[in-house]
């Protein structure tokens, strides 16, 4: 059991593959923290109530709206956002394809894009269904309704949607076995 | 967001002692994914003074119960449910109904025990500028005269109009779950159709869980061969929008006659509403789309429209009707 405090503590986060420490209060979201605490801004802050996707980041491969979590309980946790997906040999391939099909106008809900999208194609493999699976599918095809579905939780106000489908179905099909 | 002490509880029984040491327990709250809370905190709707951090109790397994069941475990995720062969194979309903509900991440986070507790997403309760007796208590209604197109029809009172939020709660009252709760004096069981409240003169309470509980699980009966079940959700937008009217369905017909029926309804109600006057009429009797439109309609009878939301009536009607038809077809029923 940890003592209560209500002041500033000491935690330790894991982001990128980096543990790093950092005094914060409990109330700091883990969105702040990346932003404010870890010189980490490329997580974005949209409606800060986790309806636009724009904060999305991944924790122990899964992804997740860092707005709504406080950085307190993601202790110990492995912790990946947009600066920590490129590979010492380059960009990501999701990276690389918003790039190719142009899937942006303003940017800034492209971080949070990218790192669902990520998130998401993994969640295909592993045979998460969704809302539009047919019950008792064993692998499950990214068709275009599945695409919008599982991406439902990213807004994009400037509308390139058309470009990232494209992106995301092209790392898609870079993918399949 | 006022600041807080936090706490990070590892077993159930130091969360509660957590809770029972505090001066005040309406200022203690539990944190599980934290997607309503962290909100509510932000917007100062919620001001604990304290957290108790509940994500790493020991709670969340999906386990076969004894007589065929499923119990699930309040801290089991949202995703993770929706994806588990068991729940997806025995219970497609609870699956299907899960995964209508808020979007991928949010259901990554998002817990069961959770999910019961996610409050009101009425305008008015969020806008402290705003009367809201779920809020302030006696303080007013401002939802009654104002706009109230996502608002409820079934079980109000003039002190409220609010409706619940879950996609997920609407599939556990048609399936007969049940909650498991421990507190202070022990573990107790509640009907998952009596967990929820009606607003009546107190709708500052949300549900029969007292200060001091923690809900450690759902219970889900064996679930019945032969039924067919569907969860429909209707929406202004395809995905990732709260539901107008939702309707949670499971039917057995035998011969052209209905045998079993369990229905339950969403953005209707307070509470997740289980509408039994259109199971009691539907019992016994035949599976055929005048006998479905009826009992939609002995269902809603009792309903009170406002000025916005008179068109869910309607679509309460028509939606069951129709869910109700299609799983008849399914089982070779409907004329």
């Amino acid at each position: 059991m940890k003592i209560p405090t209500a002041g500033h503590q000491t935690i330790t986060l894991r982001v990128n593959g980096v543990e790093r420490s950092l005094a914060i209060e409990p109330r700091v979201s883990l969105l702040d923290a990346l932003r404010d605490h870890l010189g980490l801004p490329g997580t974005k802050k949209g409606c800060d109530q986790g309806a636009c996707g724009a904060c999305t980041v991944l924790v122990d491969g899964e992804r997740i709206n860092s707005c709504l979590a406080l950085a307190i309980q993601y202790q110990g946790r492995e912790i990946i956002t947009i600066e920590g997906l490129a590979q010492t040999d380059g960009l990501h391939p999701m990276q690389l394809a918003f790039i190719e099909h142009d899937g942006f106008q303003c940017g800034y809900c492209t971080p949070g894009q990218i790192c669902s999208a990520v998130g998401m194609l993994d969640e295909l493999h592993n045979g998460m269904p969704s809302a539009v699976t047919k019950n008792g599918v064993d692998s499950i095809e990214l068709t275009e309704a599945e695409l919008r579905e599982r991406m439902s939780g990213n807004l994009c106000r400037c509308g390139a949607y058309v470009g990232i489908r494209d992106a995301i179905q092209q790392v898609y099909g870079a993918r399949k076995p | 967001m006022n600041n807080f002490t936090y706490t990070s509880a590892t077993d159930t029984r130091s969360a509660l002692k957590l809770l029972s040491e505090s001066p005040d327990r309406n200022a203690v709250r539990f944190l599980a994914g934290g997607t309503n809370l962290v909100d509510l905190m932000r917007e100062g709707i919620e001001q604990p003074q304290s957290i108790v951090d509940i994500t790493r109790l020991p709670l969340a397994e999906v386990q076969e119960l004894p007589d065929g069941g499923v119990r699930i475990g309040a801290m089991v995720r949202n995703s993770h449910l929706a994806a588990h062969a068991m729940i997806r194979g025995k219970y497609p309903l609870l699956a299907q109904a899960i995964l209508m509900g808020a979007s991928a991440q949010l259901r990554n986070m998002a817990t069961t025990g959770g999910n019961l507790m996610q409050r009101t997403r009425c305008y008015y309760f969020y806008d402290r500028a705003a009367a809201c007796n779920k809020r302030v208590p006696g303080s007013g209604c401002d939802a009654v005269e104002g706009f109230n197109r996502i608002h409820a029809i079934l079980g109000t009172s003039p002190q409220c109009i609010a409706t619940h939020p879950s996609d997920m709660c609407v599939a556990l009252a048609a399936l007969d779950a049940s909650v498991n709760i421990l507190g202070p004096s022990g573990e107790r069981r509640v009907a998952f159709v009596d967990f929820h409240r009606l607003p009546g003169n107190t709708p500052e309470v949300d549900t029969n869980l007292l200060p001091g509980e923690l809900i450690t699980s759902i219970d889900l009966p064996p679930s019945s061969s032969g039924l067919h079940s569907a969860y429909r959700k209707v929406r202004d937008r395809a995905s990732y929008a709260f539901a107008l009217v939702s309707v949670a369905a499971a039917l057995r017909v035998q011969d052209g006659v209905i045998r079993d029926v369990r229905l339950a309804l969403g953005g209707v109600a307070h509470k997740p509403w289980r509408a039994s006057l259109a199971e009691q009429s539907l019992m016994g009797r035949a599976a055929t789309r005048e006998n479905f439109a009826e009992a939609a309609a002995v269902e809603l009878g009792p309903a009170i429209a406002r000025r916005d939301n008179a068109f869910k009536v309607e679509l309460a009607k028509r939606t069951i009707a129709l869910v109700l038809s299609e799983l008849a077809t399914d089982d070779g029923g409907v004329r």
